[in-house]
């Protein structure tokens, strides 16, 4: 037998085609396209009073311009709210097309359409619009007191308020032998992929189809999308998503307005048309997350065992809500983490402001529950003079818990019930690796050499590999190569490698045979999309159940061929034999010849397969109740999500003159179930934990008090750089998910959600001062520093 | 408004010569992915900060998103398609990346590869936080730099290697 792939630092087969500058990203497509920009609002409420195009029209190469009055039936319609929920009592959603009313800065009014980019831009800053000024809610705080509402059919600006709990909170708070209310904030930040977002369209009009490449994190359901929102017949749409430079949530949402309004005007035009999204663009119209305020009640006994929890908090949900409460869903779940809180009780409330939609962002609403969990721990420890470790280690639950039912209701609707994780071993390796139980020594040094250091831990449950379900098709062709669909798309996690590995495994046959497309809707048609870091347990459970029914009907062709029963044959690179008898096989490539017998010999291959060639039966029909191909789909719909977890450690240092923070060591044990690829797994955790830094020390969105993003460009949003993410140390811990055929959990938001909670824990021990909103910057810990010194 | 006077330039890239009508305000990195149709030179953020434009003109790193096409006449300009070896296999700082996982999405990627490849000319045997500096003027949103500044050491392994 080979050597088993799953497991393996299996090079990525993406990279050769990426490094060389073969990959294919949104605007590498399309160079003779006509080019769209679009006019946004530069107010952030306001009702539209006039458009003036007559300006714009003088621009030579202008080909059209669009607003609102130009869309016809259901594309005048608001766009879709996607999750719709029962305690979504408000749900809005925009338009297309701005109609009457704008409600954030850089919400789109027109679609000017011209022969490139330039001269669209041109155009687009010839649009004449009278305004009409409303006054805007921005923050929580102003959405709070409703003194202005964002719509005004909704009182309060209050989108929805929904409850959940387990046990009487309230009283188990009252009755604890101590309490303690905690108010704790965190800004928003944006997923900020380094590509935007980007359609290009191309209608044709014989065959009266449609082609739409999207930059997108679902093709599938941007096609069902478009197609409902033309009125086209849904087999008439392809959506494809070709490379895509990053996606981390925001590109989950759709259809966005571009993805309707591109297609629609190469309908109208009968032209290619394309629009790739700028950095400002993605900036003020594009999906943003974080912000939230949290109040919470937790009452514990004198061991640091939390007995009752209340949270209330509120959520910034932007002007529309098309992604419904996914993100404070989360926050409200999982939020507890690997702990036992008792009685629970959490209620939030989703707010409108007149600022960009808020929608997942990597981590989705965990890093804010994390945190407020966290720091609730780290209050407890405080209050008793208990390490930190310990009271974390006091409230776990454990292994022989599992699997540990909360008693709430998760984002898909299901169970909040914990399948596996082995809290206990996981915090053990933590400490070991961060070297925990010698940090006091270290610190105690430090300070007598003047210095500030302090350590913080972080830990976190995720509910990974969501339904409602992915499927897979697998092919194998005449010549031996495998060829392998899954609809979900990828954005740079390594897709095509992780599940070539998976399916190498299965058929027996090395991964350079193996080709993996991913969110081609021509290829497959059915899928959810690629979020909730659940490709490798959705579309790595649904390739390997699809290969082993490929594997099973090779082996029923081959044990005909080879006169030999089924359960005697393997597959050993790519060649069908009897166990242990390496002579006398017969390859898959010929295998694939027999599933489909043939008439006519098109090639040397399917002369093998012809009606005088073949040695099969002359007494039974050709098919023999198989389908013709040595190929097949299959899904995997799981009846709940898995549960991955982990643990931060952080060692951070302060600049006692300056406040400057920086990070020492930062440590990571994670438990993603069984691994597929280590090198990949690594990768995906580093790149979430620089978010992680960034969300916690660097990244906000500043809105003033007019609605306008003051920072709206990499040169003031700051993003980590290389200097700013420190080396990261990892240890894994293995506990298989019991769910999925494959062991898997998920691993994709892993890096991100503990960042801002063992941050802000860190500097809380080097400096003694409690921290309570993040991100946090050396100005703030500096004004801190001084309110705490004056008292 | 009526149209652009269009200037005639060739831009030379990669070695090879391509005849082009500009406006004056086409952007060199526009130039080259829309009208030399080399599409391995992305852009990230159109402002200079992120670095994905990265290109070598007449050797150093440049970011086309701040050069217009029409400066660049004369220069020798060097892209990620021009990193490569003669017979289009990966090139030093490539490989690095593949070896070190040091590419996710590959967006940034191009950037990377062109600056990498103008510093180890300059400093062919970096320490690790010579490499981190190196790279300390591009983002990259997928990997978190680790491997990145893993991958500039390795190429200057494989670089060292193939000298001796």
């Amino acid at each position: 037998m080979a050597t088993r792939l799953f497991g393996q630092r299996v090079p990525r087969v993406e990279d050769p085609r990426l490094l060389s500058g073969n990959g294919r990203y949104l605007d590498d497509l399309g160079h003779d396209a006509l080019a769209a920009a679009l006019l946004r609002s530069p107010h952030a409420h306001a009702r539209i009073v006039d458009i003036d195009v007559s300006a714009a029209l003088d621009v030579e190469g202008l080909v059209a311009i669009y607003t609102y009055d130009d869309l016809e039936g259901r594309a005048a319609e608001p766009l879709p709210l996607l999750i719709p929920h029962p305690t979504l009592t408000h749900g809005r959603t925009g338009y297309a097309l701005a109609k009457d009313e704008v409600n954030h800065v850089g919400e789109a009014i027109a679609m000017v359409v011209a022969v490139d980019r330039y001269v669209a831009e041109d155009a687009a800053a010839l649009i004449a619009v009278t305004y009409d000024f409303l006054p805007p809610v921005v923050g929580i705080e102003q959405a709070r007191a409703a003194e202005h509402l964002v719509h005004p059919d909704v009182p309060g600006n209050v989108a929805a308020t929904m409850v959940q709990e387990n046990g009487d909170a309230a009283a188990r708070i009252a009755a604890a032998p101590r309490r303690q209310s905690l108010s704790l904030c965190i800004q928003r930040s944006a997923s900020m992929p380094m590509e935007g977002k980007g359609v290009l369209a191309e209608w044709d009009a014989d065959d009266r189809s449609l082609r739409v490449h999207s930059s997108t994190q679902t093709s599938t359901s941007v096609r069902q999308a478009i197609a409902a929102k033309l009125e086209l017949p849904v087999d008439r749409v392809e959506v494809v998503t070709p490379d895509v430079g990053g996606g981390f949530g925001v590109k989950i949402v759709h259809p966005w307005p571009e993805e309707i309004l591109v297609p629609m005007a190469a309908i109208r035009l009968g032209r290619p048309v394309k629009w790739v999204e700028d950095r400002r663009e993605h900036f003020i119209s594009s999906a943003h997350e974080r912000g939230q305020v949290h109040e919470v009640e937790v009452g514990y006994d004198d061991e640091g065992r939390i007995e009752g929890l209340s949270v209330q908090f509120w959520h910034d949900n932007g002007s529309y809500t098309p992604y419904g409460l996914i993100v404070p869903i989360i926050t409200a779940t999982q939020l507890l983490g690997p702990y036992k809180p008792g009685a629970y009780r959490v209620e939030f409330t989703s707010l409108y402001t007149n600022t960009v939609l808020v929608t997942p962002y990597r981590g989705a609403g965990r890093p804010q529950g994390c945190y407020v969990m966290e720091r609730v721990m780290d209050a407890i420890a405080r209050d008793l003079g208990l390490d930190r470790a310990e009271v974390r280690s006091r409230n776990f639950i454990q292994p022989e818990e599992m699997p540990y039912d909360h008693g709430l209701i998760f984002q898909d609707g299901r169970a909040l019930k914990y399948d596996s994780g082995d809290f206990p071993a996981s915090l053990a390796k933590l400490k070991a690796l961060v070297g925990w139980d010698d940090f006091a020594a270290f610190r105690d040094q430090a300070r007598a050499d003047g210095r500030k250091v302090g350590i913080g831990l972080a830990c976190y449950v995720e509910g990974t590999g969501v339904g409602p379900y992915e499927g897979g098709h697998v092919k194998i062709e005449t010549d031996g190569t495998v060829v392998v669909s899954t609809g979900l798309t990828t954005q740079g996690q390594g897709h095509q490698t992780m599940l070539a590995q998976i399916v190498a495994d299965e058929l027996g046959v090395p991964v350079d045979r193996i080709s993996v497309t991913t969110g081609d809707t021509r290829r497959f048609k059915y899928a959810v999309g690629t979020f909730a870091s659940r490709t490798a347990v959705m579309s790595g459970n649904a390739v390997a159940l699809t290969a082993r029914k490929v594997r099973d009907k090779a082996f029923r062709i081959a044990a005909d061929a080879l006169e030999a029963a089924v359960d005697d044959l393997e597959i050993v690179d790519g060649v069908v034999r009897v166990k242990g008898s390496p002579a006398g096989g017969i390859d898959l490539g010929a295998v694939a010849v027999l599933s489909n017998p043939l008439r006519y010999a098109f090639d040397e291959a399917a002369a093998r397969a012809t009606q005088f060639a073949s040695p099969a039966d002359p007494t039974k029909p050709p098919l023999d109740g198989e389908e013709p191909g040595l190929e097949a789909t299959d899904y995997y719909s799981p009846p709940q999500s898995t549960f991955a977890n982990g643990m931060h450690a952080v060692i951070v240092e302060t600049d006692p003159d300056t406040a400057e923070i920086s990070i020492l060591r930062y440590c990571v044990v994670h438990d993603c179930g069984t691994v597929i690829n280590p090198m990949i797994l690594e990768g995906q955790v580093h790149g979430g934990v620089a978010q992680g830094v960034g969300g916690a020390l660097y990244e906000r969105m500043e809105y003033d008090e007019a609605g306008q993003l003051l920072n709206a460009s990499y040169m003031d949003f700051l993003m980590p750089y290389a200097s700013e993410v420190p080396h990261i140390e990892i240890d894994h811990l293995e506990t298989p998910s019991p769910l999925n055929p494959l062991g898997v959990k998920g691993a994709g938001e892993a890096g991100v959600i503990p960042g801002s909670a063992a941050i802000a824990a860190a500097i809380e021990d080097a400096e003694g001062i409690v921290i309570d909103t993040m991100p946090i910057s050396p100005s703030e810990l500096f004004d801190l520093r001084r309110r705490t010194a004056e008292g | 408004m009526s149209a652009e006077p269009l200037h005639d330039i060739t831009l030379t890239i990669n070695g090879v010569p391509h005849p082009m009508q500009v406006p004056a305000r086409r952007l060199l990195s526009d130039a080259i992915r829309h009208d030399a149709k080399l599409t391995g030179t992305h852009v990230g953020c159109e402002h200079g900060v992120c670095g994905a434009c990265t290109v070598l003109v007449d050797g150093v790193a440049a970011r086309s998103c701040l050069m217009l096409a029409v400066t660049a006449e004369g220069a020798a300009i060097t892209t990620t398609e021009g990193c490569l070896r003669p017979d289009g296999s990966l090139g030093a700082v490539q490989q690095a990346f593949r070896d070190c996982h040091a590419l996710q999405c590959g967006f940034c990627t191009p950037g990377f590869i062109t600056t990498i490849t103008a510093y180890l000319d300059d400093n062919p045997d970096p320490s690790e936080a010579e490499a981190r500096e190196a790279i300390g003027g591009n983002l990259c949103r997928c990997t978190g730099y680790q491997n990145i500044v893993a991958a500039v050491l390795r190429a200057a392994e494989i670089r060292r290697e193939e000298q001796d």
